[in-house]
């Protein structure tokens, strides 16, 4: 199927770009003067949970134009996106303590952004959970556009979260109202991973999406699919 | 909109009838809360931690067990000889069938909050009667709020497996932020801080109720519908 082979071929080059983002990011972007090499997490970090939360608003507004226009396409790509999107959020969560450990001195400490990003995970897991809990494939679209976009409604709290309460978290550095207050050189690293991890996302979507295609394809044809 | 409201309000009256009627839920709620504030008793030292400085995370914590357990409860009722294919028949609109179960498990929880608050009073020494507007006040938002999302999922899970186990871990993340500022809120209260120190709380559990009550009306009817 051409989908797949699209989905594979961006992935590809993502995986690429990424091994090079790294080469960059450890050799060619300089060591931050109070954290030193522990820093350079942070274009892991950032970048995955950048993913997390894209995911999540797409996952919302896949649920809106699923109950607008009854495509199943949409839900299709609500369920790519939640699996995908799953898996950043655990990206973001497993650096997070790594990181957290030798600057902060603790793995995890119960500030509000963790909380809530912690919650972003259980959100997607909660969807998801919710999509094998349904058996009826209409049904299962709509309870899922309906918590995806409750979930959306949830993002800007989450966000919100960090200018609302005094938190060990660093504050946004890139998307924030002022200017972006990170050295040229980090900030394009930085910026370049945002990028390849995008690119990895909509790979990652477009695969996830073909393998949905697949499935219904073969179930309709009656075929017996094991469980994905 | 006056049809609305009047509409609702037979929805919520039938719940409430049906529920004063039998008034096992309430009971069971209610000995639950007492039960819960009793384990916590048991579950501090009260040589180390002062019951003021745990109080408010106690209060919540039962809260939110005795509204998950409500809200289980609100739409199991209607699948008893498929009496919510009977309420979706009745020429009402969706949207009223949605602010009638609402305003029912608003008043269930309420009640069930209403006993909590004079037992925690009691068990744990703290002075809530000179706090008690704020109090109320904060309890309303942050109860609205997660009442609006609670009822909109259970009408979703109670028609899948596991409904009792699921509407919890669906539910649980939305009410983690209302009930983040309903618990700092709380323990400034107690603590009788200035009321300026909790508005900004107050501002943000109202902003997510109006958001969240505007949504779950809108998003209800594609639960439902066949």
């Amino acid at each position: 199927m051409r989908m797949l082979r699209v989905g594979r071929w961006i992935t590809g080059i993502g995986l690429v770009l990424l091994a090079a983002v790294y080469v960059r990011a450890l050799a060619f972007t300089p060591v931050e003067r109070f954290q030193g090499p522990a820093q350079k997490i942070f274009y892991v970090h950032v970048p995955a949970a950048w993913c997390a939360m894209l995911a999540m608003g797409l996952v919302g507004v896949a649920g809106i134009l699923y109950l607008l226009l009854k495509d199943p396409r949409f839900d299709r790509f609500g369920e790519a996106s939640a699996e995908v999107g799953t898996a950043f959020s655990m990206v973001m969560l497993t650096t997070g303590p790594i990181w957290a450990k030798p600057i902060w001195g603790t793995w995890w400490t119960w500030d509000a952004r963790l909380t809530l990003t912690l919650f972003l995970f259980l959100l997607f897991i909660g969807y998801l959970v919710l999509r094998g809990a349904v058996t009826e494939p209409g049904l299962r679209a709509r309870y899922s556009a309906v918590l995806g976009i409750c979930g959306l409604g949830l993002l800007p709290f989450i966000h919100l979260s960090v200018y609302l309460f005094r938190t060990l978290h660093p504050q946004p550095i890139v998307l924030k109202p002022s200017a972006p207050s990170l050295p040229g050189p980090m900030l394009v690293t930085l910026l370049m991973s945002f990028g390849v991890f995008t690119l990895l996302y909509v790979g990652f979507v477009v695969q996830r999406y073909a393998f949905s295609y697949l499935r219904e394809q073969l179930e309709a044809a009656g075929g017996d699919v094991g469980h994905a | 909109m006056a049809d609305w409201f009047r509409h609702a309000w037979r929805v919520a009256r039938k719940d409430l009838l049906v529920e004063f009627r039998s008034r096992t839920a309430i009971l069971s709620a209610a000995v639950f809360v007492v039960l819960v504030l009793v384990v916590f008793n048991f579950g501090r030292d009260p040589t180390a931690v002062a019951a003021v400085d745990l109080a408010p995370s106690i209060l919540w914590v039962t809260f939110t067990f005795a509204a998950i357990l409500a809200l289980n409860r609100a739409f199991q009722l209607e699948l008893e000889n498929q009496a919510l294919d009977g309420l979706l028949l009745a020429p009402i609109s969706r949207g009223s069938i949605y602010l009638g179960k609402l305003i029912a498990n608003l008043i269930f929880v309420a009640t069930i909050e209403a006993i909590g608050v004079p037992l925690f009073a009691l068990f744990f020494n703290v002075r809530v009667l000179p706090v008690a507007a704020p109090l109320a006040g904060v309890i309303a938002l942050a109860t609205v709020g997660f009442v609006t999302v609670g009822t909109l999922f259970s009408a979703m899970t109670v028609r899948t497996r596991f409904a009792e186990l699921l509407l919890p871990v669906l539910l649980l993340p939305f009410m983690i932020p209302p009930l983040i500022w309903a618990v700092l809120a709380t323990a400034r209260l107690l603590a009788n801080r200035p009321l300026s120190e909790i508005e900004g709380w107050l501002k943000m559990l109202a902003a997510y109720d109006i958001l969240f009550v505007v949504l779950a009306f809108l998003l209800f009817p594609a639960t439902v519908n066949e």
